[in-house]
């Protein structure tokens, strides 16, 4: 159970007493443990707790353990005969083995950083790489302009009435709809990618910023004007710390699409990155690499959205 | 020339603008307020002494009329008029020290860093709060975040205290608990203190002069009593002075026989 909750997007809000209480627990048990260690007599207890601590960690594992291997199990069962048009488990592990082994083929790091083998026949993590390298660039931009103009549209009730209709309309346009018009601007494939990235990630980012400003209690804009805040202060003090939770919840919506689009977006434009691996393996009938990409796909998502949602708690609670 | 008060309403009307049109919710009210004194103000739910508070906090524009803090007409919010808020108002990402600091460093940037430390310290040693300085308002109770709000008050050295039904969400035990601590501060600090209350034995526990309003809309100023029992007082001693039952009883009479809750009127 505990498992499936930790995949539900956690609120960041701080005035949340449980969540503080959260907060507080951890530094109490560290400080029990580092005095008893060098005494004989307590090491039953650091067992019990290191035997406690294994049974939490078993009981939120075990049911993902049990979940993936009934899904194994099934699928290997329904896709073993031989005419059966979706490969099963083992076939996969058979016919791709080259691709699940030697995922790192092509990337060396030494002391100047990352290289990736720019000859093709590259492994897997090197297109994740390329692609994550992109969504990085397109991420980075979006994550910039969207505070900015998310602060803009939140703070200034013209600036919402002007951009907020735009912004309603031009989210629901989907990915793929604005790749001629990128080629056409850019005139390149590489450019072209960024802003794709960045024109699918920007609209969360800027639209739960601006609510989260618009939400700042009015308590808190008493307090600042009381207190004689002046307005470089408030944006400090008040603003930023007040709109993190909503913020946050705009980046991990927005890199989460940004991961979306960078795959629809090398799958059409080819080349490197894994959207074009898939689009490659499927040209070539390799089914089993397909599926071994969107397992890499779905991994590479889920860690960026943990590590935007680490990020925002780590910011949540040092400001 | 007359001279005026310290705190000086006059003429204060406040309109706020309704579909239906302008709604008045204060008509002309006039009150003074001397140096030192401690002014209950008193009226039924939706009568317009939050308001009247908001006006003096600058928080709130009158339509008409003018104030007068100290000789200085009041325009705006500031520093100088520290609020307590009824819901507190902690900000709850900052700790309890880092809240009360926040106002320190606004009200005497010219400390040094050790000088507005200690400052904020002290402030939360007069409401017992030192104790909690590294915790968060989230980890508080009601009562421990209202000290902390007028320890934030205080901090800021207001040449008027102004308090907003400060223990209006408090259970009966922590608003005695925090009434005292207030008449603790009061002894020591002599502020001049605006409070809101609802609360008659509050109002006449804790203010030199009770004063009550009539109902809204367009609320005025319906009595002023001034409560003549001396300093310092004690909430089991009232109980037997006279000068406490007739503050009491004026209050009482004034506010569910003359000017009865407009609700309770209304399903009669």
């Amino acid at each position: 159970m505990s498992s499936l909750s930790t995949l539900k997007v956690v609120p960041l809000r701080r005035d949340d007493p449980q969540a503080a209480a959260v907060v507080a627990t951890p530094a109490p048990v560290e400080a029990v443990v580092a005095p008893v260690v060098p005494q004989a007599a307590p090491i039953a207890g650091l067992a019990q707790l290191w035997l406690d601590r294994g049974r939490s960690v078993a009981a939120s594992v075990l049911p993902t353990m049990l979940m993936i291997i009934t899904l194994l199990f099934v699928w290997q069962l329904s896709c073993s005969a031989p005419d059966a048009s979706f490969p099963s488990p083992m076939k996969v592990w058979e016919e791709s083995h080259e691709v699940i082994v030697h995922p790192f083929k092509g990337v060396s790091l030494d002391f100047t950083g990352l290289h990736i083998d720019d000859q093709g026949d590259v492994g897997i993590a090197a297109h994740i790489l390329t692609s994550l390298s992109r969504v990085m660039i397109g991420y980075g931009m979006a994550a910039v302009a969207g505070i900015a103009l998310g602060v803009l549209i939140g703070q200034s009730p013209f600036a919402y009435r002007a951009l907020d209709p735009l912004f309603q309309v031009l989210r629901t346009v989907p990915p793929l709809a604005w790749l001629p018009i990128s080629l056409a601007i850019f005139q390149n494939a590489g450019p072209s990618a960024l802003f794709l990235i960045f024109i699918t990630a920007i609209w969360p980012i800027i639209l739960n910023t601006a609510s989260g400003i618009q939400q700042i209690p009015l308590a808190y804009r008493n307090v600042a004007k009381v207190l004689g805040l002046n307005p470089v202060e408030y944006f400090l003090r008040i603003m930023l710390p007040a709109t993190v939770p909503p913020m946050f919840t705009g980046l991990r919506i927005g890199i989460g699409m940004s991961w979306l689009a960078i795959v629809a977006a090398e799958m059409v434009q080819g080349g490197t990155g894994v959207g074009f691996f898939i689009w490659d393996s499927y040209n070539s009938s390799l089914l089993t690499d397909t599926i071994v990409a969107l397992l890499w796909i779905g991994m590479v998502g889920f860690t960026l959205d943990r590590i935007v949602a680490a990020i925002g708690r780590v910011v949540a609670r040092s400001n | 020339m007359k001279q005026r008060s310290y705190l000086a309403i006059e003429d204060v009307t406040v309109e706020f603008p309704t579909k239906q049109g302008p709604f008045c919710a204060l008509q002309s009210i006039d009150l003074s307020v001397e140096r030192g004194e401690f002014v209950a103000l008193i009226g039924h739910s939706g009568c317009g002494k939050s308001t009247l508070l908001n006006v003096v906090a600058g928080l709130v524009k009158p339509s008409r009329g003018v104030l007068f803090l100290d000789g200085d007409v009041i325009s705006g919010p500031g520093p100088d008029r520290a609020v307590v808020f009824q819901d507190h108002s902690l900000l709850p990402w900052l700790t309890v020290e880092e809240n009360v600091r926040l106002a320190v460093d606004k009200t005497a940037g010219d400390k040094s860093k050790a000088e507005r430390r200690d400052w904020v310290l002290h402030n939360l040693e007069l409401v017992q709060m030192a104790h909690a300085a590294r915790k968060r308002p989230g980890e508080l109770s009601g009562g421990m975040k209202q000290r902390v709000g007028i320890a934030r008050a205080i901090a800021m050295k207001p040449r008027i205290l102004l308090m907003d039904e400060p223990f209006g969400a408090l259970d009966a035990l922590t608003r005695a608990a925090l009434q005292d601590v207030v008449m603790e501060l009061q002894a020591t600090l002599n502020n001049t203190v605006l409070m809101i209350t609802h609360d008659v034995d509050e109002a006449v526990l804790l203010a030199d002069r009770v004063v009550m309003m009539t109902n809204g809309p367009a609320a005025r100023i319906g009595e002023d009593h001034a409560v003549a029992m001396a300093r310092p007082r004690d909430r089991l001693k009232a109980l037997d002075m006279a000068e406490y039952a007739a503050a009491r009883h004026a209050v009482v009479h004034f506010l569910h026989e003359r000017y009865r809750n407009p609700t309770v009127g209304r399903a009669a």
